[in-house]
């Protein structure tokens, strides 16, 4: 019996949506199936970002440790979303905690392997970006809007 | 409207210039800085109004400020108002006490148009305060349930601390006829609920955008990233309705304080169509 790789359950990850299929290829030999039991930690802060990871179930809490309030959550993710961006830039950090709130299951991403095939590849590299930058860029307007804090106390 | 048929005649305006008494039966505080009035009318009378429309009330001695109405339409003696402190007299309207009579002129604006949407899915996209213009649509579009598809609520708060009618909310959420979608900008580490934008809800919304009609009440800086969360789902902005905020002060469109563009808002607005006053939003003097 054929054991069936994880091409299929990469390309149906919104993120991957429309690679074409050699660079779907190329994605699914960096990736795994990875499970986290809820409290679970995906990532802290400081380690090496060497994962990234595509929650296919459960919700990833993004939080950041922050004297006097404990560790406080700043975003989370479910589904069809993607779990850190630090891997792609310099000096590849987590700059905060990820943590399963239930449990996850995801596709997780050797980001070393990965960052490896873009700089071998720069065409499976653009396209890699163009799919991860859309998610800075809202992640940014969103930091921008909640820093706005229009419904905060009137200064 | 049914709620309307309720009330006689002589209980809607007289003279839109002449404030009726009201006194403050209940006084409920909601979140931090956020309280709801529940006011009788001292002549008896009931009260009609469609949802999204507002009043300006006047607290004696203070000030008079428009005030959108919270309450159900279909309750037209009790008068709910969920107010706000931020400015000085809202700040005095805080401190009022049950007893106190207050002057309400109104109903004045347009509704929300919910004509529009029977037969089609509906997403209800707001945050914190933002809740309270948005509660007698969403009431009255429960009350007639079976005339809309999906029936979506978005809401949006800065923390686990200040949800506004977190009861209501828990209600609709248990129903099995309608979607609520709660997020907080920031919360502790135990809360288990969606923590981030109102956009992250709106992106999750199991809706038909193509059938769609989207209420929008948020702070205008929050209003243009909704709309267009929502284009990405396919509602476009011919199916977008939001309400703005102006200085309104006559309520009847004489005075010209909320002039918004070629529209005043106490009786063009404060409901519009998105892609009717889309131009009007990047136009920084209004």
């Amino acid at each position: 019996m054929a054991i069936e790789g994880l091409a299929r359950i990469v390309r149906e990850q919104k993120m991957f949506a429309g690679l074409n299929e050699g660079f779907i290829e190329l994605a699914a030999g960096c990736a795994k199936n990875v499970r986290f039991d809820a409290d679970g930690y995906l990532f802290r802060t400081g380690e090496a970002a060497d994962w990234l990871y595509l929650v296919r179930g459960g919700r990833v809490a993004l939080e950041v440790v922050t004297p006097g309030r404990g560790a406080v959550q700043f975003l989370s993710l479910g589904a069809g979303e993607v779990v850190g961006i630090s891997w792609l830039l310099p000096p590849f950090r987590w700059g905060y905690d990820a943590r399963a709130v239930e449990p996850v299951r995801a596709v997780a991403m050797d980001a070393r392997c990965l960052r490896d095939k873009c700089e071998a590849d720069h065409d499976l590299g653009y396209a890699v970006l163009k799919r991860f930058l859309p998610v800075l860029v809202e992640r940014l307007q969103a930091t921008r809007l909640q820093m706005l804090d229009v419904y905060g106390a009137p200064r | 409207m049914d709620a309307l048929n309720a009330v006689t005649a002589a209980d809607l305006i007289a003279d839109p210039m002449l404030p009726r008494q009201f006194r403050i039966a209940q006084v409920t505080r909601e979140v931090p800085g956020v309280f709801t009035w529940t006011l009788k009318s001292l002549d008896r009378r009931g009260f009609g109004f469609q949802p999204g429309q507002f009043n300006m009330v006047w607290l004696p001695g203070v000030g008079e400020i428009p005030l959108s109405i919270s309450g159900d339409c279909r309750e037209p003696y009790t008068l709910v108002h969920t107010i706000r402190a931020v400015g000085p007299v809202t700040n005095m309207m805080q401190q009022a006490r049950p007893g106190t009579v207050v002057g309400v002129r109104g109903p004045f604006g347009r509704p929300w148009p919910i004509e529009a949407a029977v037969g089609c899915d509906v997403i209800f996209v707001t945050s914190t305060v933002g809740l309270a213009p948005l509660r007698p649509l969403i009431v009255e579009v429960l009350h007639r349930r079976d005339d809309f598809g999906k029936v979506v609520i978005c809401y949006g708060s800065r923390g686990t601390e200040d949800i506004l009618f977190e009861a209501d909310l828990h209600e609709w959420r248990a129903r099995f006829d309608t979607n609520v979608h709660v997020t907080v900008h920031a919360a502790h580490s135990g809360y288990r609920g969606r923590v981030g934008g109102v956009a992250a809800a709106i992106n999750i919304a199991r809706i038909d955008g193509a059938a769609t009609q989207a209420f929008v009440c948020r702070s205008e800086a929050l209003t243009r990233q909704a709309v267009a969360t929502l284009g990405e789902r396919g509602v476009t902005g011919d199916r977008v309705w939001v309400t703005l905020e102006r200085s309104m002060k006559c309520g009847i469109g004489l005075c010209g304080h909320c002039q918004f563009g070629p529209s005043f808002m106490c009786k063009d607005g404060p409901i519009y169509r998105f892609d009717q006053i889309e131009a009007l939003y990047s136009v920084r003097e209004l």
